[in-house]
């Protein structure tokens, strides 16, 4: 050990609170080790990497010509379907991530230290906004090898959309995995609220043919339609929709709700 | 500045946590002098960890005040958390990060900057003889390994009070000397430390004072001579050149100091000492006796023994 004296307590500059400045310096710190967790162990983006793939193959052959007549005029309905879908599907992650985190030991180092609380949290949601950029590049990609190209900043739009649209839904799911019980119960409760937003949803079949109940479920009430409506018109000829701005406020009201909701529930359990 | 300097680092009183309906700490009350080694020792369930997670800040307690450095733990907790470093009982490092990982985000939330934080946990893995497994992840260290870089990791901040909840358990020997090592000269440089520990031994050799816990409740705070001498006295071993005159050297100690004399096989005399200052009058009489003596041995009691005697009933484990 070498001999570095201690600054005694009383010579020290001591503050109560955290500032704003280093709350946000805190949170990168914590985008940056939920990256690095990412690179130690690459398997963890396959749920937006091979997922969207398989998924994109899978119903383009197998429904692309029951559905549209054929593959290349089904192309325009499901790539923003399986990208909203993916995007869904992966706001789960930072949520359990988050679960993981506070269960595991190293929480309480975090916890003993000065720093902003909601910084581990927003770091983590805030990493998330890489995952969603890789599923879009995924699809797109995979879109492109079997013919659909719509225009370069279109994509670029619709992905940075598909972003946003996937962060505010994070904070929900973020929400869900900090009340349940247990990393494996957050992920049930998570599926249980993805599986009925993406298939009951024009995200792989158009809504005409469905009954009435759920058409109605799907058409006017579930996000995710609008979400992929928008989508649609921006790849299809670049036009921002009522569909664009009722999917942007609504992933606005769910950010506004469930922000301070998963604050309360992270606080009371870390 | 307007700080005062606080002669405690740590007063405790009348703190308590309750779990389920069950008072795990129930009305612990203690200080502890600044720049010194405060030992926190009591059986399994005793309420340890439960006590140094509410001065840590990451449980708040039921009822009761705790200060650091005279700040309030639950009222300036932020301040509290400039001042502390902890090393809990279970490792509270990233499994799946390596140690260099580790210590760089840990420096970074302490508001290191990037390059300052990397020499920092440079300096630190290099005083940890962790160098080499820097760049390992911390999932493939062993035990003693995670225990250092557990204990780098809150020294990051060179805070003036530690809190280390079994330091030593499942160390080796030589891991267990190194760390006391460290331990004494954190003191040296100016910090005051709270540890726990199953070992008595430990508590022995590093600790200024010692509070014994039990069920929740401070049985006992002195120093570690003051609860042996509380317990029994110590007592004195003479060893006679010639095993022929142990019986003799017997009868002249118990003349001397009163109280019942016990001769081994070795020829070895045992009795209670309960004013050294006689001491001198046994040699005298042994010598003019004409009495050699091969060794002579004040043995205070084992800390062991005051541990179970305040502790009490070993039956009811938790
Ligand atoms: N989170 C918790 N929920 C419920 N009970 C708890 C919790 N943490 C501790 N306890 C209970 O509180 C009591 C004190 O536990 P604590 O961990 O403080 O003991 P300890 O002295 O550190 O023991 P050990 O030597 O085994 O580490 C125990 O009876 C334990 O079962
Ligand atoms: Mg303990």
């Amino acid at each position: 050990m070498t001999n570095t004296a201690i600054i005694p307590a009383h010579k020290r500059d001591l503050k109560n609170h955290v500032g704003f400045g280093t709350a946000v310096k805190n949170t990168f710190t914590f985008t940056y080790r939920a990256l690095l967790k990412v690179a130690h162990n690459p398997e963890s983006l396959l749920d937006v990497t091979l997922m969207p793939i398989l998924f994109t193959l899978m119903f383009t052959y197998l429904f692309g010509g029951a559905i549209s007549g054929d593959i290349t005029s089904y192309l325009p309905i499901i790539i923003p379907g399986i990208l909203i879908q993916t995007c869904v599907t992966s706001c789960g992650n930072a949520g359990s991530q988050l679960r993981e985190d506070i269960d595991k030991s190293v929480f309480n180092r975090f916890k003993s230290m000065p720093i902003a609380r909601i910084s581990p949290l927003a770091g983590v949601l805030t990493a998330d906004l890489l995952r969603y950029a890789i599923a879009g590049a995924v699809v797109f990609t995979v879109g492109a090898a079997i013919g659909y190209r719509p225009g370069f900043l279109n994509v670029i739009a619709c992905i940075g959309f598909m972003m946003f649209v996937g962060w505010c839904l994070s904070w929900l799911f973020a929400f869900v995995a900090l009340t349940a019980k247990s990393v494996s119960s957050a992920s049930i409760y998570g599926m249980l609220i993805m599986f009925p937003l993406t298939f009951l949803s024009n995200a792989h079949v158009p809504t005409e043919t469905m009954p009435k109940a759920v058409r109605y479920f799907a058409e006017y009430i579930n996000p995710v339609s609008k979400a992929i409506t928008a989508a649609h018109e921006i790849l299809g000829n670049g036009a921002i929709s009522t569909d664009f701005w009722l999917a942007l406020i609504g992933s606005l009201a769910i950010f506004i709700v469930f922000v301070p909701l998963t604050l309360w529930a992270y606080k009371r359990n870390a | 500045m307007d700080k005062i300097k606080s002669e405690y680092a740590v007063e405790v009183a009348e703190l308590v946590k309750v779990f389920d309906k069950k008072k795990a700490v129930d009305g612990i009350s203690f200080t502890i002098r600044t720049g010194t080694i405060c030992g926190l020792l009591g059986p399994n369930g005793a309420g340890k960890t439960t006590t140094i997670n509410m001065l840590a800040t990451l449980l708040k307690p039921d009822a009761g005040t705790a200060k650091i450095f005279g700040y309030d733990v639950t009222k300036e907790t932020q301040k509290v958390r400039q001042l502390i470093g902890l090393t809990g009982q279970y490792a509270t490092i990233d499994e799946s990060l390596t140690a260099m990982e580790n210590l760089k985000i840990f420096a970074r939330l302490l508001g290191f900057s990037r390059t300052d934080a990397k020499r920092k946990a440079e300096e630190l893995l290099e005083e940890f003889s962790l160098t080499e497994a820097a760049n390992r992840k911390v999932s493939m260290f062993s035990g003693g390994m995670r225990r250092r870089l557990d204990l780098a990791a809150s020294l990051l901040a060179s805070p003036p009070l530690i809190f280390l909840d079994e330091p030593t358990t499942g160390l080796d020997p030589r891991t267990r000397a190194q760390m006391w090592q460290t331990i004494r000269t954190l003191v040296k440089n100016g910090s005051t430390i709270l540890l726990t520990t199953q070992y008595l031994d430990e508590a022995d050799q590093l600790a200024d004072d010692i509070v014994v816990i039990n069920k929740g409740k401070v049985v006992a705070h002195d120093t570690p001579a003051g609860l042996k001498r509380s317990v029994s006295a110590s007592s004195l071993q003479l060893t006679v050149k010639n095993p022929d005159c142990a019986p003799k050297a017997a009868q002249i100690t118990e003349r001397v100091l009163g109280g019942k004399a016990q001769v081994s096989e070795a020829a070895e005399v045992t009795i209670p000492l309960a004013d050294t200052a006689k001491l001198a009058d046994v040699l005298v009489k042994l010598k003019e006796m004409e009495i050699d003596i091969a060794a002579i041995n004040v043995r205070e009691p084992s800390l062991d023994e005051v541990f179970f005697a305040l502790t009490g009933d070993k039956k009811e484990a938790v």
